[in-house]
């Protein structure tokens, strides 16, 4: 019995090797995920633990340790006299002093602009490279060496690479000064991580990154060394007493592994990302495999039924159909699991065409990806092959003999339709439930929305074969007006057997739904986006860092003063704080001129309190104040990331749009912030110009501000136009990663064209017999196949529309609007004609290829 | 239709068959020619030669004074198209089309407007007036090879070939399908061959041609059942 299970598999390459296709993508992706994952962490790892390989003790700031959304504040730096007192401590063998910043040193590239990290930290460093402090320096030198006045630097091997710069050349670099030259001494990396992504670094002389980061008299960390015999806990509990309440002793280890669970946080995040989206793979192939399976299974009645005539019991037909599925889902998942590595590779090139590209080293192939890649490419091939299979069983021994042998229909098909509902219903109520029940944490949210969608798809693809008929009636009038008969004999294939149809097509529905859904609340976002900021902005000219989101020196702010055009420029400083016990930005602002640049919604308090705010006065979002029960008059306090703290009163509040209130949660006077807040940076400087804005005044603004590469001007519009383009960049990506999926449903299409082609050999030859050319046979499959197609756009379009809807509903109380974008949802539904097309090739050729004669007495 | 000394060899080297061994025959308008023989006899190749379907190793066929020996797949196929209608053994009628549907689909591929009148007359012809919008699944098999008879006629071919058109069907339903061909060569002339092993069926042929070993070794005109079966018997015997 196994033996004619795998020779009939081996009879049918084509067929196996399609089917397997199906799997091999969602396999490929869960592998190429944890492959680039745990390399990126792998990278990580060996960056910090390179960084206190030789440090035993690290004494740094004690800071406010804010986190919000993702950000967590830096620790401040200490004073540099520490230094001296823990050198004196008795059981330190050697300490040393280091400067480290995170986001003020930018690099400028060949070609004149500040290099874009796209978020990812622009390090500046200063160590003290003397002899004897080797041991705490993390970097490696690939060439020349460390710099040793303050005109030199050392940068980065991956930045090197793409600007290439070498040793000896003058390379710019702006740091909390202005943009400087310096000659680059020699190129470095950390241990042996190749890239560190789109992050850099650059390494100065220990005063001069003082001066330059603006730490004079200061250091970020002091790395220690104990004496020989001394345990990192005696060490740490010698060098407490002698520190400051400010500052705090912490072992090697533990900074480090702090710093690998920050990271793991954001390696986890594009885990689960990219994990969705092989989900998603695998469930629109487990769909193809269900239908793939389903057909050969009806296909082979009389073959079970002959088995069964000479002695096979069911339970041996269950097996051989089982033992097929398996035999495709094993051989699928190893080939996805390779492929996943040649896939992360891919998917690496995605992320870096669009600027994000990941820090890599040595790959990292683990066990865990070799398991969970077989494990589940397996049990979903097996799953979609177990009902089949259970219909396979249900073939009579008569069937053997009677003329015309067919399937006897499923006891459970009356059934399906109820089925259907209750999924439905289900798959609605699940997602009703995740979208809009108040408390409930992320997570299961998101598993709920996740099975919702699952069911609610299956439960469409289960009702969808009753839509066929009427659906095929509709998109395949195109296909009778140009195909003539070759489109209506088209249009009668595709409802002859509208399970099958129907089964196709709801494979791809789910990727054109997907990406409907994508594009639809895309939009409404963008929308909302572009209101919020309307709203808001009044200025004419915005400054922003590169990224558009990380704060850029405050000093970028002060140079665009000297524009000889601006009539006001006004600097909103933004950090992270703690108000009333809640982690949030706080921002600062100009009393006196940010009203000509920010329009306010009072609800309490008016304009006139900006120029009261004084010394202790801050104006609070309405969100945040009824979130801490705040009004005009209430005193909380604030806790700045430099850990100041500040006793503040609430003299207004304001309603910002919610989709994207420029402002902190509070807002407090520039000075006071100033206070609060070592190296303050700003978020954003607004300028207004005489009249409106023109080439001239962008120019005079871009000369005035040239000194600080990072800082970007743009008029209110440019900066508009700025996010949309960002936001597209993401979008293309999500785009990229659901073609995954319509490409698993384009295996599917081809799959069930060729088996009904094959099935209908006596017929194609009965049709060129009576006169049908070849071309009008290929004509035929095609348009089939874009019947097909088109009946999946149909589904899935409407479904993807439903879908952004809902979640626009849901997101309702952050403003974002409902807006269909029709002209995307028409090239979606062209890319299904596509789709059909390509699909056809292969099934249409061996149609139109078939021997009449032998067509005929085809069997 | 002419048929010039034409042969088929299936295969290559020692393994070839010679199907068909020089076979020469002039298919006069309207005429009813069947072709008979024993199993294995070329009668089957012969036909799908004459029919365009297959094309000789060597001879030629001509079909209204067009070779059709050197005719790519694409001539052939409209060759086929606008000079033969086929009847088949199994119907071979597409399932998902109505009765009318199936009938004028040779017309629709070729492209061709349907002349309403002569649709309409075929169907009363073939006897099948009420039954137009039926699907195959929904009909007899003598009323399904009447639908295949009437899409054999509607494009008015040069010839019309029936291969074994009663071998599916019961005594009866066969006598009124033969009834059928008759007629059709007696009311429009429709030149016809028919390819059978059933000597009732032969009957009603002018002419029958007796194939044995790939040659045509006899020819009756206007006989009777009894001298067909008489003639196989001969012809088997030798």
């Amino acid at each position: 019995m196994i033996a004619v299970a795998l020779k009939g598999l081996a009879g049918r390459k084509l067929r196996a090797t399609l089917t397997a296709l199906a799997i091999v993508l969602g396999v490929a992706m869960i592998s190429g995920t944890y492959v680039i994952t745990d390399t990126i962490d792998r990278a990580f790892s060996e960056i910090f633990d390179e960084s206190y390989a030789g440090t035993d003790v690290v004494v740094s700031g004690k800071g406010a340790d804010i986190s919000f959304q993702g950000l967590t504040s830096p620790t401040p730096p200490i004073p540099e006299r520490l230094v001296e007192r823990v050198r004196a401590v008795p059981e330190v063998e050697l300490a040393m002093g280091g400067v480290y910043e995170e986001t003020a040193t930018k690099i400028i590239g060949k070609d004149g602009k500040a290099i874009n990290t796209q978020g990812a930290p622009s390090l500046g460093f200063g160590v003290d490279t003397s002899p004897g402090y080797e041991r705490f320096n993390p970097l490696t030198l690939e060439s020349g060496r460390y710099p040793r006045s303050p005109n030199e630097v050392v940068i980065d091997a991956g930045t090197a690479d793409r600007e290439g710069y070498e040793v000896g050349d003058r390379v710019r670099i702006a740091s909390h000064e202005p943009v400087q030259e310096f000659t680059l001494t020699g190129i470095a990396r950390f241990g042996d991580v190749s890239s560190l992504g789109t992050a850099t670094f650059a390494v100065w002389e220990f005063r001069t990154a003082q001066k330059l980061l603006h730490r004079e008299g200061q250091v970020d960390e002091i790395s220690v060394a104990g004496r020989e015999g001394v345990t990192r806990a005696e060490l740490m509990s010698a060098i407490d007493p002698v520190l400051p309440p400010t500052a705090q002793v912490r072992s090697g280890v533990a900074e480090a592994q702090d710093d690998k669970d920050e990271i793991s946080e954001f390696t986890q995040f594009i885990e689960y990302f990219l994990l969705a989206f092989a989900g998603i793979a695998l469930f629109v192939g487990a769909f193809v495999i269900f239908n793939t399976l389903s057909i050969t299974v009806a296909q082979r009645t009389r073959e079970f039924a002959t088995l069964r005539t000479i002695g096979a019991s069911r339970r041996q037909v269950l097996g051989s159909v089982i033992l097929e599925a398996l035999t495709i889902g094993a051989l699928a998942s190893v080939i996805g699991l390779f492929a996943g590595l040649a896939l992360a590779k891919g998917l690496n090139a995605l992320f870096r065409v669009l600027g994000l590209q990941l820090p890599t080293t040595e790959t990292v192939f683990a066990t865990r990806t070799i398991v969970v890649s077989l494990v589940v490419g397996i049990a979903i091939t097996l799953l979609a092959g177990l009902f089949p299979a259970i219909r396979a069983t249900r073939v009579p021994p008569i069937a053997a003999v009677r003329e015309g042998a067919a399937l006897p229909r499923s006891r459970l098909a009356p059934l399906a339709p109820f089925v259907a509902l209750v999924l439905l219903a289900l798959a609605l109520g699940l997602l009703g439930y995740a979208m809009f029940k108040d408390e409930l944490a992320t997570e299961p949210r998101l598993l709920f929305i996740a099975a919702g969608v699952l069911l609610l798809f299956t439960g469409v693809a289960m009702l969808s074969s009753r839509l066929v008929r009427p659906l095929a009636a509709l998109v395949g009038w195109p296909a009778r007006q140009i195909g003539g008969a070759a489109g209506r004999l088209a249009r009668g294939n595709s409802i002859r057997n509208p399970g099958r149809t129907a089964a196709t097509a709801a494979a791809l529905m789910i990727g054109i739904a997907l990406v409907t859904f994508v594009a639809v609340l895309a939009n409404g976002m963008k929308a909302s986006n572009r209101g919020a900021i309307e709203d808001q902005v009044i200025a004419d000219y915005v400054i922003t860092s590169q990224d558009g989101f990380t704060p850029f020196v405050a000093e970028a702010g002060e140079a665009a003063r000297a524009a000889p055009d601006e009539e006001l420029v006004t600097d909103v400083r933004s950090d992270l704080g703690k108000v009333a016990g809640a982690a949030g930005y706080v921002t600062g602002i100009d009393e006196g001129s940010i009203e000509q640049a920010y329009r306010f919604e009072w609800q309490q308090g008016s304009a006139d309190v900006l120029g009261r705010l004084g010394s202790n006065g801050a104006i609070v979002d309405a969100d945040f104040a009824e979130e801490h029960d705040l009004a005009v008059g209430d005193r909380t306090t604030l806790v700045s990331s430099s850990n100041q703290k500040l006793e503040i009163e609430v003299m207004g509040i304001y309603e910002p749009p919610p989709f994207y209130p420029i402002l902190g949660s509070v807002s407090i006077a520039t000075a006071t912030f100033d206070r609060l807040y070592d190296r303050p940076r700003n978020q954003f400087t607004f300028i207004n110009v005489p009249g409106d804005p023109t080439p001239e005044t962008s120019r005079s603004l871009e000369q005035a501000v040239a000194d600080y590469p990072d800082a970007v001007v743009r008029t209110r519009g440019q900066w508009i136009d700025k996010q949309d383009e960002d936001f597209n960049r993401f979008l293309i990506m999500l785009y990229v990663l659901l073609a995954l999926s319509v490409i698993v449903s384009v295996f599917g299409m081809v799959n069930t064209l060729v088996l009904s082609v094959f099935e209908r050999t006596r017929e194609v030859g009965m049709l060129r017999a009576v006169g049908m050319t070849r071309r009008q046979v290929r004509r035929m499959v095609r348009h089939e196949s874009v019947i097909t197609a088109l009946i999946g756009a149909a589904l899935g379009l409407p479904l993807g529309i439903f879908l952004a809807a809902l979640v626009t509903r849901a997101l309702q109380e952050f403003d974002v609007r409902f807006e269909v974008p029709g002209s995307q949802l028409v090239v979606f539904a062209i890319v299904a004609v596509i789709v059909g097309v390509v699909a056809a090739i292969v099934p249409a050729r061996r149609a139109a290829r078939l021997n009449v004669l032998q067509a005929l007495q085809y069997e | 239709m002419r048929a010039r000394e034409v042969t088929r060899r299936y295969g290559e080297g020692d393994a070839a068959v010679e199907a068909l061994r020089g076979v020469s025959l002039d298919v006069g308008r309207g005429e009813l020619t069947a072709i008979m023989g024993p199993s294995g006899s070329g009668k089957s190749t012969l036909m799908h030669i004459l029919a365009g379907l297959d094309r000789p190793t060597s001879g030629d066929v001509f079909l209204d004074g067009t070779s059709i020996a050197k005719l790519g797949d694409t001539d052939l196929t409209k060759l086929r198209r606008r000079h033969i209608g086929f009847v088949f053994q199994f119907f071979n009628l597409l399932p998902m089309l109505t009765a009318e549907e199936n009938i004028v689909l040779p017309l629709e591929l070729a492209g061709h407007k349907r002349d309403g009148g002569w649709v309409d007359e075929v169907i009363d012809k073939v006897g099948l007036g009420d039954r137009r919008t039926h699907r195959p699944a929904e009909l007899s098999g003598g009323q399904q090879q009447r639908v295949a008879i009437a899409r054999a006629l509607v494009s008015k071919p040069t010839v019309v070939f029936a291969d074994e058109p009663t071998g599916n069907l019961d005594q009866k339903t066969s006598g009124e399908i033969l009834e059928l061909l008759r007629d059709s060569v007696a009311t429009y002339g429709q030149t016809t061959v028919m390819v059978t092993h059933d000597p009732a069926a032969a009957a009603i042929a002018g002419r029958v041609l007796f194939l044995v070993d790939g040659r045509v070794v006899r020819e009756l005109r206007e006989c009777s059942s009894q001298d067909i079966l008489r003639t196989l018997e001969e012809l088997t015997a030798a």
